[in-house]
């Protein structure tokens, strides 16, 4: 079973490239059915033991750590897939787009599922040319511009995760998490495993994003069509930095006080840097890309933890993420696909003409600033708990401060766009097509869902 | 070893061709002569296939690649081209100094730690390896290549849709 979340969409994608022309209309259709597949079918691996499955010589695994993201990817996939296909206007664009999230989901999957170092980056690196692609698909300047960023940053990304490589086969003598482990796992291995882990966790928070290391971040999100950005703020980035982080942390077992003191530090300037940020942008996406850096701090900060509850809060809050960014991505390409602009001081009174954006923009944002009963009040209380108990007060203090920090620039982000008058140009503006305001139900449904129901899913995890 | 210290200094200085030249056509050629010396390098340290890879590869495929895209633009006029390379002289002096630096601190860890390959993997069959046991990587990388074409053939066609 475990080996059909890559091969399926393989053969999708070799199918698809063969049919003719006119029978294009049935990518979208499988592609969908495809996704929503994997949504329904991943969760019947969970709570099973962890199984391993060599096909074809095909060395995976799936755990509930791959169930995670292989739901996350396949709901986040489909919901861009459906903007993409609401606001791309080119038929070829539109066939492109659909491969290239063929392939960026084959990279994910892979991504959840191998238990090696080696193929890990593989699969990192497929996802990330998928999306160069995918940022470029405009084809004007800002896109090149952005994509330029993302790609010299990924280069250094690349090129310290290869070093660790090669330093970990030096020092432990296999890539598997496992051999890993049993290296560095409790003795703390030798000088070169060590740098070897440091070197693998920088070139990651560069691909996640954070802080220093965010320079590419709100120029990517920008610069990529509408559909995109959801694709690559709700899962892209996130999977091939945060989710590999945590995957990467619990495999190796790898949590020296050096790491989490490391982990600890750049998830706060995350948090401080992005939040800021998002205050002084008129952007809509600019304001989104930098709160994602806020809130991957959060993520990370929570890992620096290296408790259980860090560790199930860090999770946590970046399924709440994934869910909550996208729709807000997906909020942000109504208005631009209703009004034609990005500029939030243009903007007014959108709730008026626009109720079902403004709604879900708006329980979307909440949940972001973790009001309760939402969904990101839950993850961000065990993170803000997960600090405390650990001894960080200061950190503690921090996460609670930047969390009203939020609340105000969501608040700003809220009346610019939906509160007030509606301006005269504006005033003909109508909601958007059910394409795209469907998912973002779908989304907000989830994040209201997930909240009420948080009892449960503790449970659930508690049982692990 | 004293070969293999003149191949490594002739690596180096390639390298900072590549990196420092103002042309692009120098800078590829520059590049596929650091992969030239490289491929001696490596067969030097007892790893022919690596060096057949990197001289197919490197040295041939992506030189090809590169020259050809590099055919594809225009000339820069005499003086700007004349005002960039003596931006691009004063922009990366550091370089050199950086490498010097570096090439010491490397000296001391040689010095320091033994970074020979376990036995287990040096005696393993690089055919085994390739074929059977890293398959999974050769199918991402397949996922990567198809990615490429995807990504030629989008801003290929794009470019001339739009008429450039």
């Amino acid at each position: 079973m475990t080996y059909l979340f890559i091969f399926v969409p393989f053969i999708l994608l070799v199918i698809l490239n063969l049919l003719p022309k006119r029978l294009r209309a049935a990518a979208f259709y499988s592609t969908l059915a495809m996704l929503a597949a994997q949504v329904v079918f991943s969760p019947f691996e969970f709570v099973k033991p962890a199984q391993m499955e060599v096909i074809f010589g095909f060395n995976l695994i799936i755990n509930n750590l791959s169930v995670i993201l292989l739901m996350i990817s396949g709901l986040i996939a489909g919901v861009s897939l459906v903007a993409g296909w609401a606001t791309l206007k080119d038929d070829d664009k539109k066939f492109n787009f659909i491969s290239l999230i063929l392939l960026s989901v084959i990279g994910l999957n892979g991504i959840a599922m191998v238990k090696d170092v080696f193929s890990l980056y593989v699969f990192i690196e497929a996802t990330a040319v998928a999306t160069f692609i995918l940022i470029s698909l405009n084809m004007d300047k800002p896109a090149f511009e952005g994509i330029l960023k993302y790609l010299i940053l990924s280069v250094v990304a690349s090129t310290l995760m290869l070093t660790s490589i090669a330093l970990l086969i030096i020092s432990c003598g296999s890539l598997g998490f496992s051999d890993i482990r049993a290296f560095i796992y409790p003795s703390g291995g030798t000088i070169f495993s060590q740098a070897a882990v440091a070197l693998f966790i920088c070139g990651l928070l560069i691909k996640g994003g954070l802080v220093p290391f965010h320079g590419w971040v709100a120029d990517a999100y920008t610069s990529a069509p509408a559909s995109v950005s959801i694709l690559l703020a709700g899962i892209i980035t996130k999977a091939s930095g945060v989710f590999t982080l945590i995957k990467f942390m619990t495999s190796t077992l790898c949590f020296t006080t050096s790491i989490m003191d490391m982990l600890l530090f750049v998830g706060a300037l995350s948090i401080v840097f992005g939040a800021l940020a998002a205050l002084g942008q008129k952007d809509i996406k600019r304001i989104l890309a930098y709160s994602s850096i806020s809130q991957m701090g959060y993520i990370v900060i929570a890992l620096g933890t290296g408790t259980p509850l860090g560790i199930f809060a860090a999770l946590f809050h970046f399924i709440n993420h994934a869910i909550f960014k996208s729709q807000l991505f997906v909020n942000a390409a109504a208005v631009e696909e209703q009004t034609g602009t990005r500029d939030m001081d243009k903007m007014g009174g959108l709730a008026q003409v626009m109720p079902v954006t403004g709604v879900t923009s708006a329980i979307a944002s909440l949940s972001t600033a973790g009001i309760p009963p939402l969904a990101g009040f839950w993850s961000k209380l065990l993170i803000i708990i997960s600090l405390w108990l650990s001894g960080n007060f200061a950190y503690a203090v921090i996460a609670v401060l930047a969390s009203l920090l939020t609340l105000a620039y969501f608040l700003y982000f809220q009346r610019s766009i939906f509160f007030g008058k509606v301006p005269a140009d504006l005033a003909n503006v109508r909601e958007a097509d059910a394409l795209l305001v469907s998912p973002a139900v779908l989304l907000s449904a989830l994040t209201v869902g997930i909240g009420l129901a948080f009892p449960f899913i503790l449970k659930l995890f508690m049982r692990q | 070893m004293n070969i293999m210290i003149f191949l490594l200094v002739l690596l180096v200085l390639a390298a900072l061709w590549a990196v420092m030249t103002s042309l692009l056509l120098r800078a590829a050629i520059a590049l596929a002569l650091t992969s030239i010396i490289l491929t001696v390098l490596m067969f030097e340290m007892g790893a022919p296939l690596a060096a057949v890879f990197e001289l197919s590869v490197c040295a041939g495929l992506i030189s090809v690649v590169f020259i050809s895209v590099i055919s594809l633009t225009h000339r820069l006029p005499l003086k700007e081209y004349l005002d960039r390379r003596k931006n691009r002289i004063g922009r990366f002096w550091f370089l050199p100094v950086l490498l010097v630096i570096a090439g010491l601190a490397m000296f001391y860890f040689k010095q320091s730690f033994d970074m020979r390959l376990p036995a287990k993997i040096l005696i393993a069959d690089v055919r085994v390896v390739l074929w059977q046991l890293r398959r999974l990587d050769l199918f991402g990388q397949i996922i990567i290549l198809l990615a490429g074409v995807f990504g030629v053939l989008i801003l290929f066609g794009g470019s001339k849709k739009n008429g450039n």
